[in-house]
């Protein structure tokens, strides 16, 4: 189809307060539309969200689609999938972009179907080819690698993007973006799934995330016995303990543990990482580190090459060597 | 008779494989194949629900799908060892390379032309290899059916499931009608596993459908590979951040040489003196 410029982002602001996704998509689309050409546009669905309209154009958006009706209530990816894909049809944006909360995941992969056009997931960066496509540079091959994907004919170019990729741009309150508000569609379909209770539960270990020491354990450590160590030294060195996949997989920890692209991103001061080789799905939840000492026997895992220090031994041993040392050192 | 459809895919066991440090790339022709452990844990779902109801004298099929190569047939087997009642195998070299909205597409054929009167469709909720979180709502999208992710617990009612969620920081108690999709959360379901010898049984004695383009009436010049709308231009290796400092050695030597170099900075996160190799407390 022959269509816009324009670059949509979908509006997800329920998270609003603690995923401030959608703002740092519209700061990265502002940078791609400087080169496409194009406006950036919001799109908003719910009751009563004139607050977001306003923080959207606030924080770059040039033009907010809006959708507001006491129908539109829910957080429905049933409602909001329709709305999008007949939007789309209609004003035929080039690229349109949803961030990868778990909504994200839900309604992009279904609108893209609709759309009959390809999506890629969990982007950690976007840019603009020589011919003005639309580069999308996602984690590939369980992490290792990274792939640059672009969408040549369909369109809209549609991705999702990894919450944290971007910097928002500074809230201005003089900024000025066109609100186009359209009715509820009459033909809106009967909903098949129906909300009975959703209740705001923030997760309940948000203390990995919030901690000044963050030990990561991962398969070398050995086995679950030996996993357990690391609760030691946590308790020590006042750290939490988070983990990687394959341990979380093993029922070493629980899931609520898990740092990672489908977990916790943390941002410690330090962080110990034990036994880790390093998927991307992994690393990426960890960059925010300010000082990172992993331990593993293969010095070419990728933890180790992105630690300060990196020490290469057998991870269980080092973690009761550490432990020791701690204990001598520890001041009453 | 309620009939569930769970669909399953092959991984590399990702991290047990090595590098090409040259090329910076996997040699995944070395990879072992495993069930994907989120598709395991959506089995482990349906294997509930036939267990439940067989407690209350009710029949449950269960057809297990994988799309991939002909190794993949290995998890279907030992799908069958756990309970499922019949596997399906769509393999074809005609099928390789498809990107999720093409893989949701040909699943979607089969389930349309073999099984369109199933009850409840199940998936994981992203695989370990590429943990897009895609093809589960994209088969919904395909089939025009409801669909939700991250399922936690079921509960089937007349015509319809309950289930509870913590989806992006809220707890959801919804329902849906059947037919319908769900993926299951990473955790949730923890799932049994079952000896090598119940493999091997099921191995010998059950037979695996192999279905193939032309048995699912795609064109006859179809080309996932050609026909995904995206398509991956470049792969490389993630830069590595840093140059950093390795220590080797024993283990009492380097956890040693650590404390001294950098045992302020470990200190400060703990919030706790620590002392130095000189007896002198760290600032």
């Amino acid at each position: 189809m022959t269509g816009t410029k324009d670059i949509w982002v979908l509006g997800d602001y329920r998270n609003y307060f603690h995923s401030r996704v959608t703002l740092q998509i519209l700061a990265r689309a502002a940078g791609l539309s400087a080169k496409t050409g194009g406006r950036v546009c919001a799109l908003v669905f719910g009751d009563h969200v004139d607050e977001y309209v306003n923080e959207y154009i606030a924080h770059g958006a040039e033009t907010v689609y809006v959708i507001d009706d006491p129908a539109l209530k829910d957080y429905s990816v049933e409602n909001y999938s329709f709305l999008m894909t007949r939007l789309v049809k209609e004003f035929k944006p080039e690229t349109l972009l949803v961030g990868a909360t778990r909504f994200g995941q839900e309604i992009a992969p279904r609108v893209a179907k609709y759309l009959k056009t390809g999506l890629t997931a969990d982007c950690i960066d976007l840019d603009i080819d020589a011919k003005g496509r639309l580069v999308q540079i996602a984690p590939s091959f369980g992490g290792n690698l990274i792939a640059k994907i672009i969408t040549p004919e369909k369109r809209p170019q549609m991705a999702t993007i990894r919450p944290g990729t971007f910097q928002e741009l500074k809230h201005d309150n003089d900024a000025e973006g066109e609100v186009i508000r359209l009715p509820l569609p009459s033909d809106l379909p009967a909903k098949k799934i129906r909300c009975i209770r959703s209740e705001y539960k923030p997760s309940r270990n948000r203390k990995l995330e919030e901690a000044d020491i963050v030990i990561i354990g991962g398969r070398g450590m050995g086995s679950k016995r030996k996993f357990k160590k690391l609760f030691e030294l946590a308790e020590l060195v006042n750290g939490e303990v988070g983990a990687t996949r394959p341990v979380v997989y093993a029922d070493w920890i629980s899931h609520d543990a898990l740092v990672g692209q489908a977990g916790k991103h943390v941002k410690p001061r330090v962080l110990f990482s034990f036994g880790v080789s390093g998927a991307i799905q992994h690393t990426a939840a960890v960059t925010d580190a300010d000082f990172i000492v992993a331990i593993n026997k293969n010095p070419n895992a990728t933890m180790m090459k992105m630690a300060d220090v990196a020490i290469m031994a057998d991870a269980n041993q080092v973690c009761s060597g550490i432990i020791r040392a701690v204990k001598e050192k520890i001041r009453d | 008779m309620f009939k569930i459809i769970v669909c399953i895919k092959q991984v590399p066991m990702v991290s047990e494989l090595p590098w090409d440090s040259k090329t910076g790339t996997l040699k995944r022709e070395l990879a072992q194949g495993m069930m994907d452990p989120a598709s395991r844990r959506a089995l482990e779902a349906a294997l509930r629900i036939k267990e439940d109801r067989a407690g209350e004298d009710q029949e449950t099929h269960i057809t297990v799908i994988s799309m991939g190569p002909e190794m993949a047939r290995e998890i279907l087997y030992e799908a069958k060892a756990l309970g499922a009642d019949n596997g399906v195998l769509l393999s074809d070299r005609k099928m390789a390379g498809a990107d999720t909205f093409l893989t949701s597409f040909i699943l979607a054929e089969y389930i349309k032309k073999e099984s369109p009167d199933f009850d409840l469709l199940l998936c994981g909720s992203q695989t370990s290899d590429s943990e897009t979180a895609q093809v589960g709502p994209q088969l919904a999208g395909e089939l025009l059916i409801p669909a939700m992710g991250y399922v936690q617990s079921i509960e089937l009612d007349d015509g319809m499931v309950r289930v509870q969620r913590h989806v992006d920081d809220f707890m959801e108690l919804l329902e849906m009608d059947l037919p319908g999709l769900l993926t299951i959360d990473q955790g949730a379901y923890s799932p049994r596993y079952v000896a090598l010898e119940g493999i091997e049984r099921a191995f010998h004695t059950d037979d695996i459908r192999t279905v193939n383009a032309g048995d699912l009436g795609l064109d006859r010049d179809f080309n996932a590979l050609k026909d995904s709308p995206t398509r991956i231009i470049d792969v490389y290796s993630p830069a590595t951040r840093k140059e950093n400092q390795v220590l080797k050695g024993a283990v009492k030597k380097v956890v040693g040489q650590l404390f001294d170099e950098y045992g302020k900075i470990i200190s400060g996160a703990m919030g706790k003196d620590l002392k130095t190799h000189d007896h002198e407390g760290a600032k």
